[in-house]
């Protein structure tokens, strides 16, 4: 455990100091402010503009760095042989790939975090100018008053969004483990990267596939080989995509929630479970 | 070795994650009642993208929104099947893309200068009043449980079409719906009380609403109430408003 957590810790201290990380959050945060002058609607257009772009925003770059920065890691350790420093001090290699992964995933917190705090901050002064607005010019009847500020509450609770963005985090995990799968068996970080934009997309078509293998009889023994491989080898990133609804002002179940994020903790070990056992069979 | 253990964990996690997936999936309302057609048409790809997508969908509905003003109704129309067809779970856009139709797009048709012909402005706003209804229908098919869209779909129905049992109905199935708005039932009464044969059911639903006291009896109430009694006949003696 020990040593899970040092290879870890060091992993997010290397992550955290590379140009990229700031870059990233950087353009994020920049869209996420400038979201507030795309909405000039009504209240709830604003509102569902707002959340749309952000958590957009979020799920975009919490997913690019996820890819770009877990993609690298194993490739420049083996590079610059910091791995056969690491793996000759008796180190097992699942510890290592358990820590690396971990180290990516902390980085990955952070900047949801981040870009999750300015939202969240931008959703309160946006509910606050809104709310100042209609006492400027109120609505008829107490009763319609009420109700008013009642919709731009709902409309703008964070809290109702907080799982949304818990889900962008977890599902940004998920391609981290997914990438770190990749580079155990990577040449080079460009391939792990072009291979993981791929992927990204294939995952996003997953339920289809899904769908059309369970459902169609009508499709041949190749076809249906070739969905039943997509089915069984990605995972499903749609399911764990709550951002719509969220936006729509839909409040998600804490079951369904519960359900996504099991989900999502499975194929983050089913992708790490795979990594071990690629990197395990590596020669180095 | 290695490629054993792969393909074992790949099969044993594929046999796990695949009902999980199906389970969630099927609570996803809007996205599971799209057909298997319909995500693999135009724009499905895109539609795919995930966060991409809610960003698309947006920028599309910001440039109808332009098109409106520009009075560009086609293109409105074009942008807007696009923005439902990459968020079809969100009500806002299902409502003002009707809305812009129907009653935008129809006004602008029957007052179409350019158009000298009565008739074919009258064809082309009855065109563009079905397009909003037709939106909202379906908006309605992939979001049921949305009060909003029934509720417009009743006001398309009372105030374009003039069928006063399908404003009704529409009104009914809203006011039915957890976090509909309170006039709903009342509006549901009123419109049946315009429909042909359907007067006495009309006049017990309005009885009804007027029984729950003063805050139902607003004037409409009252008015509707009187005519129907003045319709049916009602006994004096049996009247609400005498």
């Amino acid at each position: 455990m020990r040593r899970i957590s040092a290879i870890a810790s060091t992993t997010f201290t290397e992550l955290i100091r590379l140009k990229l990380f700031y870059a990233v959050c950087a353009i994020g945060l920049l869209l996420i402010g400038g979201s507030v002058f795309f909405a000039r609607f009504s209240f709830q257009e604003e509102f569902q503009i707002l959340k749309d772009i952000s958590l957009g925003t979020i799920t975009i770059f919490s997913s690019l760095l996820a890819i770009i920065a877990t993609a690298n890691l194993i490739p420049r350790d083996v590079e610059d042989r910091t791995a056969y420093a690491i793996l000759a001090k008796a180190v097992p290699r699942k510890d290592y790939i358990i820590g690396k992964l971990l180290g990516a995933i902390g980085l990955i917190a952070l900047s949801v975090l981040m870009m999750s705090a300015l939202f969240f901050a931008i959703l309160a002064l946006r509910e606050n100018a809104v709310l100042n607005a209609l006492q400027q010019s109120p609505a008829s009847s107490p009763q319609d008053m009420a109700a008013t500020i009642a919709t731009i509450h709902h409309a703008a609770s964070w809290q109702l969004v907080a799982p949304a963005t818990l889900m962008i985090f977890l599902r940004s995990a998920v391609i981290a483990a997914l990438t770190l799968f990749v580079s155990t068996f990577a040449t080079s970080n460009a391939f792990t990267i072009v291979v993981m934009m791929m992927v990204y997309l294939v995952a996003q078509l997953e339920p289809i596939a899904r769908e059309y293998w369970l459902q169609a009889r009508t499709a041949g023994v190749a076809a249906r080989s070739f969905l039943a491989l997509v089915a069984i080898a990605f995972p499903d990133l749609q399911a764990l995509d709550f951002g719509d609804a969220v936006a729509s002002g839909i409040v998600l179940a804490a079951p369904l929630i519960l359900k996504a994020a099991m989900l999502a903790l499975f194929y983050v070990v089913l992708y790490a479970l795979l990594s071990i056992a690629s990197f395990s069979g590596r020669e180095l | 070795m290695r490629a054993f253990w792969l393909i074992l964990i790949f099969a044993v996690g594929g046999a796990i994650k695949i009902p999980a997936e199906q389970n969630l999936a099927r609570q996803s309302q809007a996205r599971a009642a799209l057909s298997l057609g319909e995500k693999f048409r135009e724009g499905a790809l895109l539609a795919s993208l995930s966060g991409l997508r809610a960003l698309a969908a947006n920028v599309l509905y910001i440039e109808a929104h332009v098109a409106w003003e520009q009075t560009q109704w086609a293109r409105m129309l074009l942008l807007f099947r696009q923005v439902t067809a990459l968020q079809p779970g969100v009500v806002l856009f299902w409502d003002t893309a009707a809305w812009h139709m129907a009653w935008n797009a129809s006004a602008a048709a029957l007052n179409d200068s350019r158009e000298p012909r009565v008739a074919l402005r009258v064809r082309r706003q009855r065109e563009f009043i079905e397009i909003g209804r037709q939106f909202l229908v379906r908006g309605i098919e992939l979001n049921p449980n949305q009060p909003q869209l029934h509720e417009a779909l009743a006001r398309l129905y009372r105030d374009k079409l003039h069928d006063h049992t399908g404003a009704s109905d529409s009104f009914a199935r809203a006011a039915a719906l957890p976090g509909a708005a309170a006039y709903d039932e009342r509006f549901s009464a009123y419109e049946l009380s315009y429909c042909e044969g359907m007067e006495a059911d009309a006049y017990e639903r309005l009885r009804q609403l007027y029984q729950r006291g003063e805050r139902e009896r607003l004037p409409t109430l009252l008015a509707r109430i009187h005519a129907l009694e003045e319709k049916l006949g009602v006994p004096n003696a049996d009247r609400v408003i005498r």
